[in-house]
């Protein structure tokens, strides 16, 4: 494949995943669960515990229904693509491999200005955080940098470097856009026409943000979350050939999290209640993490 | 003399532990070469985003030899402790020497070469390095503030060879991340570090950094006729941001100038951090703004003034969305909001806690000469603010944006300065609000904090102090004091909160350089009323400090033993001291002085007047030095009136202070 620059989303998300997969990943596919963070899919929260090494870097859409603004925000939404890279052990490079990702996506490094700034990572509803950076060029965050030290409240060893690219706000900001709407989506000489983000997405944003603020039924949801947190420990108790189904029993852990920021959304979650919430769901993803860790030892 | 210098080079260290790290560095590198019998002539350690620093000057190449002496079993001893002491010092016993009944080993101990030493002092300090936050990496369980790279360790130009957990120290470091040839350089003593440092993009010392920041901002700023806004505290974040920091100056959209100046500079600062300039004599900002970039861009920073002149425009129009929304919205539907917030879970919401400021305040504003009404309004939108869409997103405006929400909502300009200043001071070096009004608010909200807090038993303890009590406190004290104001605090605290200001002001006395012994001995008087008792702490002090203050003190002293003594075999005669015999001079003396003083001493404290009140004591001085010297105070014949007097001089000088807490 070509190593020009690229012009269009689309050939951004192609261009990180010929540098990956030149790295050596492998080039996964999005998680078909809802999640808020490409951190979530499994591939990252999951195969970071345990001792095997693994690297892998795919796409993934997060939702996020508080984000919403029915495309009239320029840059806020409530679904919108993460691009995540772990690397398990996180090489001695990951800098250097990480600037070169910068480079192949066309950011001149001696002309833009990258900074890795403290920031600490963390996620309490899968009891995981680390430390690491926000990786910024010409003073915007472009990257999320983190080497996790715990997730699913258990230490890793060993530990994994993960990448997050907010493709949508990278793009923007590579093709000199000002609003996502505005984005190429494929490249704009196309000879079967260009398409912008916003004819992609744009009717999406309207009614995703009417549902997530006054569609959804809270009663609904409500019953649909605490469905989800039954569920998990009881197909934790089942096995096939000998192993907890850990894998359903996560997929459930991210539904629960989902309904949860539905819910939130819709502000049906009070202040007091926000932190209960979170813990119930973080307890659901540990145990989660202990069948997954123990079938990773025992393999 | 030979010259140690370590470099620890890692991937980016938080700006905001470098100078602490550069301290811990120092300390125990010095900490490890003294417990080694080192002491080197000059010790210098560096940090920046890269690399901790340490060159040690005038280090001898091995430690001296040494002789020991170790005590051994006594002659007779059984012989199991003669056989342990044999192997522990690896000697046989005719190579041991008897003195004194006891078996003595002398052994020649060679000082060990200073390469060994110092290899176990970088392991030892890295693996002990305090920082706030560490991670491991990798397979590692190293632990450090992110991947420690390589170890450069030189000691008179020569490696000193150690490998922790696969990190090798070698002589080669590397320069600037992207200006820098990408490969390794070698460094054998600090000049050359230095210098090949520079050559390579690095400047190594963070006062240089700095230097070259605020250089490279004012010359930007000469061109175009602006001046720099300073700001030392994100001179110093900066600092650690870059190790070869270049200031691009960009445009910022002027259309911005309507925000107030302070959300545009906290914008700036929270979020991009960047440096806001000025036209020179001229209020508010311009409209551009300094980045202190890390590279010399090949395009001499275009694109980097474009890219974060973008950036900032994002972030100035989310302010400028909260600034339109916020005044649309007003103070009502944020109070109204404030009954979901919660201030404390002991504590109640935060509406409920405006409800007790607003009673507070109207209790104190008669106090300070505030209007009643105005004093509980004001209290009543103070907070009100924290439910804006500025505050939410930039907490240290809180308070400020109250007031300029008030003022455009055409508040009464005095409840929006009221609003705006009731969280001063915040610091030591903040003001003290002045307005009647303002104090009346900001002495409301920082008691109700230490009431509620000190009630559900939150004191701060040792280091812990996570609700700001002490601030809080010493806010209290600064605005009384500072303002000459007239307060019992007695009537807004118990006893705990009442010995917590004590303390407080203690503190604040002591940094005054005056002596707490003396708070001590006015605090005991139970007196609550800050003014006056720094009025009396000031006289006292001042008294302590002439002659018949000392002799006097001394006096009492004597006086009070005796006093104590005496109380010890029954309880001491009450009442007056009756007129001694008059051939008795001393006693006549003592006596007479004490009736002269009476009145005088009586009407100085009444007005106050707490240095009239000391001169007056110290018409005591001589009478008192007379009768202690002179008379003897058990005479069975005279005793009871005797202790009458010293009782009296005791009680007369206790109305001032309680001399008797004062050293000396």
């Amino acid at each position: 494949m070509s190593r020009e620059k690229p012009k269009s989303f689309q050939s951004l998300i192609l261009t990180l995943h010929d540098y990956w997969s030149r790295q050596g990943c492998i080039i996964l596919q999005p998680h078909d669960v809802e999640v808020g963070a490409g951190t979530l899919h499994p591939a990252t929260v999951l195969r970071a515990l345990g001792p095997k090494p693994w690297n892998a870097a795919y796409v993934q859409p997060s939702r996020r229904p508080g984000d919403g603004r029915y495309g009239e925000n320029p840059n806020r939404l409530q679904h919108y693509y993460q691009y995540q890279v772990i690397l398990k052990p996180n090489p001695e490079n990951m800098q250097d491999l990480y600037l070169g990702s910068l480079e192949a996506i066309g950011l001149d490094l001696r002309t833009h200005d990258i900074r890795f700034v403290e920031d600490d990572w963390e996620n309490p509803t899968v009891g995981a955080w680390g430390l690491g950076w926000e990786v910024w060029c010409d003073g915007m965050e472009v990257s999320q940098y983190t080497y996790f030290q715990q997730v699913g409240g258990l230490d890793v060893s060993p530990v994994a470097g993960e990448l997050t690219y907010g493709l949508e706000r990278l793009a923007m900001y590579v093709f000199g856009v000002d609003n996502v709407y505005d984005l190429p989506f494929n490249d704009p000489d196309s000879a079967l026409g260009a398409t912008t983000y916003g004819e992609v997405f744009l009717e999406n944003e309207r009614q995703q943000s009417e549902a997530n603020f006054h569609g959804y039924d809270v009663a609904v949801l409500k019953q649909q979350f605490e469905q989800m947190e039954e569920q998990v420990p009881l197909m934790l108790e089942r096995s096939y050939q000998g192993k907890s189904l850990v894998l359903p029993a996560y997929d459930m852990v991210l539904k629960a999290s989902h309904l949860f920021n539905l819910m939130n959304a819709r502000g049906a979650i009070a202040v007091a209640e926000r932190a209960s919430y979170i813990g119930r769901i973080r307890d659901l993803c540990k145990m989660c993490a202990s069948a997954w860790v123990e079938q990773q030892e025992a393999a | 003399m030979p010259q140690l210098l370590l470099e620890l080079f890692s991937e980016e260290i938080p700006a905001r532990m470098q100078a602490q790290a550069a301290k811990d560095l120092e300390r125990m590198a010095r900490e490890h070469l003294a417990a080694a019998g080192f002491l080197p002539e000059a010790l210098t350690t560096f940090a920046g985003p890269r690399r901790l620093t340490l060159v040690a000057e005038g280090l001898p190449l091995a430690q001296a030899d040494r002789k020991e002496e170790l005590k051994g079993p006594r002659v007779g001893a059984p012989p199991q402790a003669m056989e342990g002491f044999l192997r522990k010092t690896g000697l046989t016993q005719d190579q041991l020497v008897e003195r004194d009944g006891v078996y003595m080993a002398f052994i020649e101990k060679k000082g060990r070469p200073t390469a060994e030493i110092v290899a176990e002092m970088v392991e030892a300090i890295v693996r002990g390095f305090p920082w706030p936050k560490s991670m491991i990496w990798g397979y590692k369980k190293l632990r450090w503030v992110r991947p420690l790279k390589r170890i450069l360790c030189v000691l008179d130009r020569e490696v000193v060879p150690f490998s922790i957990e696969g990190v090798e120290s070698g002589d080669v470091t590397e320069g600037h991340r992207f200006m820098g040839e990408a490969k390794p350089f070698v460094a054998k003593d600090f000049d050359e570090y230095v210098a090949v440092l520079e050559k390579h993009f690095v400047v190594l010392d963070v006062e240089e950094r700095k230097a070259r920041i605020l250089e490279g901002c004012k010359t930007l700023c000469f061109a175009r006729h602006l001046e720099l806004v300073e700001d030392q505290g994100l001179l110093d974040e900066v600092a650690g941001l870059a190790e070869w920091p270049t200031p691009v100056l960009g445009d910022m959209d002027p259309s911005f100038l309507d925000l107030p100046p302070e959300v545009i500079r906290t914008s700036m600062r929270t979020h991009q951090k960047y440096f806001a300039v000025k036209k020179p004599g001229e209020p508010g900002l311009a409209p551009h703004f300094i980045t202190i970039a890390n590279i010399e861009a090949a395009d001499g920073g275009k694109v980097i003034a474009a890219g974060n002149a973008k950036v900032l425009s994002a972030r100035l129009s989310d302010a400028r969305f909260f600034w339109d929304e916020d005044r649309k919205a007003g103070f009502e539907p944020w109070l109204e909001k404030l009954n979901g917030v919660t201030f404390h879970a002991k504590l109640g919401t935060m509406a409920q806690r405006v409800e007790r400021i607003v009673a507070l305040a109207g209790e104190i504003a008669p106090r300070v000469g505030a209007d009643v009404e105005k004093a509980k309004e004001a209290a009543r939108l103070a907070k009100a603010d924290l439910a804006s869409g500025m505050v939410g997103e930039f907490p240290e405006l809180q308070g400020l944006m109250g007031g300029y929400y008030a003022r455009e909502a055409g508040l009464d300009p005095e409840i929006a300065a009221a609003i705006q200043d009731h969280y001063k001071p915040q610091g030591p070096s903040d003001a003290v609000p002045t307005s009647p009004l303002a104090i009346a608010v900001a002495l409301a909200d920082k008691l109700d904090t230490l009431v509620g807090f000190f009630a559900i038993d939150e004191k701060p303890t040792g280091s812990k102090d996570p609700y700001a009590l002490r601030r809080a406190a010493l806010g209290v004290i600064r605005i009384i004091l500072e303002n000459g104001l007239r307060v019992s605090l007695a009537k807004f605290g118990k006893e705990d909160l009442i010995a917590f200001f004590a303390d407080r002001l203690k503190v604040t006395l002591r940094d005054q350089g005056k002596r707490h012994d003396l708070v001590d001995a006015v605090f005991a008087l139970g007196d609550d009323d800050l003014a006056r008792i720094v009025a009396r702490v000031e006289a006292l002090d001042g008294f302590l400090k002439t002659d018949d203050g000392k002799n006097l003190l001394a006096g009492y002293k004597r006086a009070s033993n005796i006093l104590k003594a005496e109380e010890k075999k029954g309880a001491l005669p009450s009442g007056e001291p009756e007129a001694p015999a008059a051939d008795s001079a001393a006693e006549v003396q003592l006596f007479d002085a004490l009736r002269v003083l009476k009145g005088p001493l009586a009407d100085a404290l009444k007005s106050e007047d707490f240095t009239g009140a000391m001169a007056q004591l110290a018409g005591l001085r001589g009478p008192v030095d007379a009768y202690l010297d002179g008379v003897f105070v058990n005479d069975p014949d005279h005793r009871d009136n005797r202790l009458r007097t010293l009782a009296a001089v005791r009680d007369a000088m206790g109305q001032v202070a309680d001399f008797g807490l004062i050293a000396g």
